[in-house]
């Protein structure tokens, strides 16, 4: 009989604790860990491979705010977005569809209308279509600024209006003042301060270089 | 501390009635003891009201979450620099910080004005307090900044994520600061009015009041502008909300007095109009406050909305009908001493542009009141957007630049042809070679080719100005050119310092110009990924997706998103973009998760973007990419104005207000001679 070393004999508790192994398994963990560690290199590199393989996933996607679908081509159609800023969200933001969709992403009712607008342009309708429909359905409110109509040119002309007529009045009221100067002599202040016509006249020049 | 300050603010409004009372009675009988006493009662509500803003802030240092106001807009991991900004983040703390501030204000005024001034002091006494006990007299009757809960929430709900932001640490009180300070300039013309004393010298007393609040105004404006750009994540700055309108008006009918007061100081003219001017300014300061408040038109200031709006409508009514019938009783008091001489001068080009200011301030009023007028006249709903205002405004806004170019070429009085030929070459012909540089580079949008050209002859004028000055300076003394020019300026401060407000003017309209060449899209990118925009000035920008890391902070959970940037090829950078969760003490979600936007700026674009979201939970990235041509000269042109308002507002220098208003009717008397 071999003599034992007294050893590799000895039960594993009496060896404090220490696993047994022998090579052949030693070599088969080392091969193990090393194919599951390049696993784990092969999926967390194909997050930076363009396109390739699946992305990785997030820790707590709760934290990245409302699951969003993928943008697609049609969203970012310029006749698209030219509709969706003349509509107004109606989720109380007081933003256009577009900007409301594109900022607040917490909102969902930007979205949805993103949606109508997209139904709306697949199912043929040109733009004037799709405003008309929303205000058919929703009221002039969801325009963005009034239509151009009625009432609402007080809106656009009044200002303007008011503007130019205060313009033309205050063209008249020089063209009278001017004249008036010309024909009749200040209101005099209520006391001058006393003054040669020789302190005055370098009083003038004073003025003069300040105004230079 | 809450008794303390609960009842300080009962002790101010005890004040505030008294100095009211006292002012009134001490400027009408001229009884010095009761002018003293209205003084002193500016000097104790104001100390009052500081005992309460330090009693609020020693809840809010102290997470005294039994109070309302500290459990509403604190959380105990809310970052110290904020916790101090809690004190204006709600509605009732702002309250008392705006009263607090304008006895401030008005005790500086009783202590600073000297000599002949003094004799408006008791009615601005008067004026000033009955303005705070307003104020005091909304939180004790309907929004207590002291009131309690009737329990002890564990922790508080938080700051509004959009308000942890440093740009709203100095943007609301810079704002405020500026529809406060306008107080004190409408406490002295209403004391002008009350004691007849209507010639300039209460022009004079006020001079750098209604600097110091205009310029508190364009910064909190800026300040305001930085914040909705950078935090906000529409990717602009200024979207004509009625909260940001109700900021414009009184800083646009300031402006028009600015410019109009110089034709009283100089000639004895525009009374009736300067005193309309400050009454409507101080009018359009509360109008905004009610605006703000009362959630009457639909804005995305929504958070400081409440019932208190009413008391402001009533207070707003009240003060108009009292000062306008006042100012009415007046007129014949205001009659102008001297009289326009010629429609060619700066007195008349001045007076266009007061019409301009006043016309855009009446069509912006208009524009945000409209849907108001609509519903009661109608019964129908409109909105007014950015796309009703920047027609209406556009056209005006460009008619003002130009005149801002022409006012400075016209002489005073009268002007001469051969005059007007030498001033106007420069001028002119900056227009002419930008408009043409313009077109040959292949723009074509009116709005912007307008825009940059008015600039270029703005910034002709302002250039010829300085030459001119730097030049006879240099030949005159033998001075330094530097030094010439340095000293041009520092002598005549008020002059130069508005040729640089000027200036700024032309960069802002300059940075206006280029949101209409604002490109964007949207993109899904998994990492590696990418997304191409082109820029206006022709250049493919690359964004590629990194990856996407979660991390706690603070007081948030935040989801970062990062992109490789490459213009044509060659690698810029990165920009990381967020989206935080926030949380209380106790890691509780306490409000929707907001955006951090990632912004690359240099002078001629913007690159921004914002991480929407993620697709599945995945790494799987919603980007937004914006570029916004020329933001950068918005911060800049901002600053350039506040630079020349500070040039403008600096003490010494040039010739003293006052003896240049009596120069002014010296000019008439040597006219007469």
């Amino acid at each position: 009989m071999k003599p034992s070393d007294g050893r590799t004999s000895l039960p594993r508790a009496e060896r404090g604790g220490r696993s047994d192994c022998t090579r052949r398994q030693f070599l088969a963990g080392v091969v193990g860990w090393v194919a599951f560690q390049s696993v784990s290199l092969t999926v967390s590199q194909s997050d930076t491979l363009p396109g390739a393989g699946p992305t990785g996933k997030l820790g707590d996607p709760r934290r990245a705010g409302r699951p969003l679908e993928p943008v697609t081509a049609r969203d970012n159609l310029a006749a698209i977005q030219a509709i969706e800023k003349r509509l107004k969200c109606t989720c109380g933001c007081n933003l256009d569809i577009y900007t409301c969709r594109t900022t607040d992403f917490t909102c969902s009712v930007s979205p949805a209308l993103h949606q109508q607008v997209l139904a709306r342009y697949e199912a043929g309708q040109s733009g004037e279509q799709i405003i008309a429909a929303f205000v058919a359905e929703h009221g002039p409110a969801i325009l963005m600024a009034p239509p151009r109509r009625g009432f609402n040119l007080v809106a656009y002309f009044l200002p303007s209006v008011v503007v130019v007529i205060a313009g033309v009045l205050l063209t008249l009221a020089l063209r009278r003042w001017t004249r008036l100067a010309g024909d009749r002599p200040a209101v005099a202040p209520a006391a001058g301060p006393p003054a040669s016509p020789a302190e005055l006249e370098r009083l003038r020049h004073e003025l003069e270089r300040i105004d230079a | 501390m809450t008794l303390l300050g609960g009842s300080a603010l009962w002790l101010a409004l005890l004040l505030g009635v008294w100095g009211a009372i006292a002012g009134f009675a001490g400027g009408r009988t001229g009884r010095p003891d009761l002018q003293r006493s209205a003084r002193h009662a500016v000097f104790a509500m104001c100390a009052a009201l500081l005992t309460a803003v330090f009693s609020l802030e020693w809840a809010l240092f102290h997470h005294d979450f039994n109070v309302e106001y500290v459990a509403a807009y604190t959380s105990r991991n809310l970052p110290t620099f904020y916790i101090w900004s809690a004190l204006y983040a709600g509605q009732r703390g702002s309250l008392l910080f705006w009263a607090t501030v304008l006895t401030i204000f008005g005790s500086l005024a009783q202590l600073l004005t000297a000599g002949r001034h003094r004799v408006y002091l008791p009615y601005v006494a008067a004026v000033t307090t009955v303005v705070a006990g307003f104020f005091v007299c909304v939180m004790l009757f309907a929004a207590n900044p002291f009131d309690r809960l009737p329990y002890t929430p564990l922790d508080g709900r938080g700051m509004n994520p959009q308000l942890q932001n440093p740009g709203m640490v100095f943007h609301p009180p810079m704002l405020y600061l500026g529809y406060i300070s306008i107080t004190i300039p409408f406490a002295f013309a209403m004391a002008a009015l009350l004691s007849k004393r209507l010639d300039a010298d209460w022009l004079v007393a006020i001079r750098k009041w209604t600097l110091l609040s205009w310029l508190f105004l364009s910064v909190g404006i800026c300040l305001g502008m930085w914040w909705a750009y950078v935090e906000l994540g529409w990717g602009g700055y200024w979207a004509w909300d009625p909260v940001e309108n109700a900021s414009l008006l009184p800083w646009l009918t300031m402006t028009a007095f600015l410019h109009s007061v110089m034709i009283q100081e100089k000639r004895g003219m525009l009374k009736k109009w300067n005193l309309a001017l400050i009454i409507g300014s101080w009018l359009l300061s509360i109008l905004g406050t009610f605006i703000t408040r009362s959630g009457v038109i639909s804005s995305v200031h929504s958070f400081t909305q409440s019932g208190v709006g009413y008391f402001f409508l009533a207070f707003l009514v009240i003060a108009g009908v009292t000062s306008f019938t006042l100012y009415a009783k007046r007129l014949p008091l205001l009659e102008a001493e001297t009289r326009l001489e010629s429609m060619v001068s700066r007195e008349a080009s001045f007076l266009f542009n007061n019409l301009l200011f006043v016309g855009i301030a009446f069509s912006v009023l208009f524009g945000t009141l409209f849907p108001i007028l609509s519903e009661a006249v109608r019964g129908t709903k409109v909105t007014v957007g950015p796309p009703f205002f920047n027609l209406v405004n556009i056209p005006l806004g460009l008619a003002l630049l130009l005149l801002t170019g022409i006012g400075p070429l016209i002489a005073w009085r009268r002007a001469s042809l051969p005059n007007l030929r030498r001033q106007f070459a420069v001028p002119s012909t900056a227009f002419g070679f930008t408009l043409l540089m313009l077109l040959v580079v292949g723009v074509r949008d009116i709005g912007a080719l307008l825009a940059i050209a008015c600039g270029g002859f703005v910034a002709g004028t302002i250039a010829q100005e300085f030459w001119r000055g730097t030049t006879a300076r240099h030949r005159q003394y033998g001075e330094s050119w530097p030094l010439a020019l340095a000293r041009l300026v520092g002598r005549n401060r008020r002059r130069y310092g508005g040729y640089i407000v000027h200036a700024g003017i032309v960069m802002l309209f300059f940075a206006f110009a280029g949101m209409a060449f604002k490109t964007e899209t949207e993109a899904t990118l998994r990492p590696g990924e990418s997304a191409t925009i082109k820029s206006p000035y022709g250049w493919t920008y690359t964004f590629t997706h990194l990856g996407i890391s979660q991390y706690d902070a603070l007081n948030r959970l935040v989801t970062a998103g990062t992109v490789e940037v490459r213009r044509d090829g060659k690698r810029l950078g990165l920009l990381t973009t967020e989206k935080r969760q926030h949380v209380d003490a106790l890691g509780r979600s306490t409000f929707e998760p907001s955006t951090e936007v990632g912004i690359r700026s240099d002078l001629r674009e913007d690159l921004y973007v914002v991480l929407g979201g993620v697709v599945n939970g995945s790494e799987q990235a919603v980007y937004r990419f914006t570029i916004n041509p020329l933001v950068w000269w918005v911060w800049y042109g901002g600053m350039v104005v506040a630079l020349g308002g500070l040039v403008v507002m600096w003490p010494g220098g040039g010739v003293p207000a006052v003896k240049r208003a009596q120069a002014g009717y010296m000019v008439k008397l040597v006219g007469k001679t």
